[in-house]
């Protein structure tokens, strides 16, 4: 048997416990409890906003907007947050919202921010696009495994739970309200735009950041482009990003779109006078930047994912078998 | 064999002992830099020195390709540079040996958790110029298969070379180029022995030695790398030749651009 880093997580405590050892855990502990403070965006609906911040050990990964909308049908719940624990508490908070069960849960795309509370709730309640599914069941368990190391112990006992219901474009109807899933890609693979036909909101997923910086791992910046100019031609009452404010205006649209542009400017100009990476980082963002929250951190990840690309893709084959 | 365990377990002991006042203190306070200095620098003089730079992100986005850059430029007379990461389980990860280039490597190498890594600068008086960074990291960029495992065409694509060259206004050329190859560390789960590029000589036109690297494991896969080197505007070539350590030869000529004009600077505009 290998360990995991979760598996010693998980077994630590009881492998070497003995009762000082965990007086003085508990005592040197934080309180693990996620405080959700649900802000009430209209008659039934509710964004859990995230920290404009990177993982880490103090906000437990908590870092993406979750969405709650009160339906006859029930509650249906947008992302599910990062964590086993956060899932959890976010059920208790959608059944205290509400009064009643949950009707459906949706996940926007695969990145474990958004999906790793899904164990909380009925996997065939989780839908998804099957490209959503796809990712998580490839990717799920490094995700997992990076998330332990930056959130600690916020993540005890968390699994990768896949979506049970697969999502065609079909509109889905919850007694009173009507919801239509919109499949999209660019910030990954697979993104699910929700449209909610009730209320005009539209919940977009990591396809929108609104003063935090977009995150590229799995991106496709021509795709994400095209996929913003669609969601700017949809007329909506109010936009919930998967980071940031939720507005009635465009604005998300609108900077995430100036932000990948800017950017990849910027590292096609490196990559074409011969920087390497190192080199390329530590080049200056434009000032409007500067009020992105993140804006270097994500600059800096976003060069090394697109430059091994550009490396492979323009240069020119210069070996004898070329 | 017990015998030679014994040893190899009480060696690096006697080698703290023995190199405690020998060296500097370490300022990234490492519990090999003892060790490691006694095997790279036994007998010559080490002084740490923030001229030799070691340049990394600031956050590790995956341990099996962390860009670095070591950079010693600052250094006149370097004759010899080498990198190497205190707490990887190999941890030298190459030497450049710079005739005619100057004292400075980009690369992307692998590391198996968070640890020092070190640029080491030798001048031609004897002396090691040595500079790091410590490196925040995840684990496991060393015992991970190479993606080229997972790719029933590999020994297809080994050895494919990529690369440009820019002529930059103080003379130097940078050199970046990619050659495809596995670069096995040996300590991968699925047993794959050591199987890398060992060697990489980049020569003038007509054969004039400008840089040699020698490579180890923590290499990452497809190396990809940036040089400057002093290649005559006459030239039309960079050559390259690279040596893996099962025999396999890598050879490249890459077309340097903007290439000079080979007649003297006032009889190329006809206006002395």
């Amino acid at each position: 048997m290998t360990l995991s880093r979760r598996d010693t997580l998980k077994f630590l405590p009881a492998v070497f416990a003995s009762a000082s050892m965990v007086t003085a855990m508990q005592a040197a502990a934080a309180p693990l409890t996620y405080a959700l403070k649900p802000e009430k965006l209209a008659d039934g609906i509710w964004v859990l906003r995230g920290a404009q911040e990177a993982i880490s050990l103090e906000n437990g990964g908590a870092i993406a907007n979750v969405s709650i909308l009160d339906t006859s049908a029930g509650a249906v719940i947008v992302d599910t947050g990062p964590s086993h624990r956060f899932g959890e508490a976010l059920a208790l908070l959608a059944k205290d919202l509400t009064g009643k069960p949950v009707a459906r849960v949706y996940n926007t795309h695969f990145h474990p921010d958004h999906v790793m509370g899904n164990q909380a709730f009925d996997a065939v309640k989780i839908a998804a696009p099957q490209g959503v599914v796809d990712g998580l069941k490839a990717l799920g368990n490094a995700f997992a495994d990076n998330m332990y190391r930056t959130a600690g112990d916020w993540m005890r006992g968390t699994e990768v739970v896949l979506p049970g219901t697969i999502l065609t474009s079909e509109p889905e109807d919850f007694g009173d309200r009507r919801i239509r899933p919109l499949a999209m890609r660019g910030h990954t693979g697979s993104d699910l735009v929700l449209f909610d036909e009730t209320s005009g909101f539209m919940f977009t997923g990591d396809l929108v950041f609104l003063d935090r910086a977009p995150t590229t791992p799995h991106a496709d910046i021509e795709r994400w482009r095209q996929a913003l100019a669609s969601l700017g031609a949809i007329p909506f009452e109010r936009l919930v990003p998967g980071h940031g404010p939720a507005e009635e205006s465009v604005r998300g649209i609108e900077q995430t779109r100036q932000w990948l542009e800017a950017i990849e400017q910027i590292i096609r100009d490196a990559f074409e006078k011969g920087l390497d990476i190192t080199e390329a980082i530590a080049l200056p963002l434009p000032d409007w930047t500067e009020k992105i929250a993140l804006a270097r951190y994500e600059f800096e990840r976003t060069v090394m994912h697109l430059y091994p690309k550009l490396e492979a893709a323009r240069w020119p084959r210069v070996d004898s078998k070329g | 064999m017990l015998r030679m365990i014994f040893l190899a377990a009480f060696l690096p002991i006697f080698a703290i002992a023995a190199s405690a006042s020998e060296f500097p203190a370490d300022p990234l306070q490492s519990s090999m830099w003892a060790t490691l200095a006694e095997r790279y620098f036994a007998g010559a003089s080490v002084e740490f020195d923030d001229r030799v730079k070691i340049v990394v992100p600031s956050l590790t986005e995956n341990q099996a390709q962390v860009p670095v850059t070591a950079d010693a430029r600052a250094v006149p007379d370097v004759v010899k540079m080498i990198v190497f990461a205190d707490l990887n389980p190999i941890q030298h990860v190459l030497t450049l040996t710079p005739a005619k280039a100057a004292p400075y490597v980009s690369f992307r190498m692998k590391v198996e958790q968070a640890t020092p890594i070190r640029a080491a600068a030798l001048t031609s008086d004897g002396v090691w110029h040595v500079g790091g960074v410590y490196l925040d990291a995840s684990g496991g960029g060393c015992s991970a298969s190479a993606m080229a495992r997972g790719d029933a065409d590999w020994t297809e694509t080994r050895g494919q070379t990529q690369a440009k060259l820019w002529r930059e206004v103080d003379g130097m050329t940078r050199a970046r180029f990619r050659v495809r190859h596995p670069m096995d560390t040996g300590l991968a789960k699925d047993n794959t022995p050591s199987y890398f590029i060992e060697r990489m000589d980049m020569r003038g036109a007509t054969g004039e030695p400008l840089a040699t690297i020698e490579m180890f494991e923590p290499v990452s896969e497809d190396p990809t790398l940036t040089l400057l080197l002093r290649l005559p505007a006459t030239d039309a070539t960079l050559e390259l030749e690279g040596r893996d350590n099962n025999g396999g030869i890598y050879k490249s000529s890459i077309p340097a651009p903007g290439r000079h004009s080979a007649l003297p600077a006032s009889g190329a505009t006809g206006h002395a």
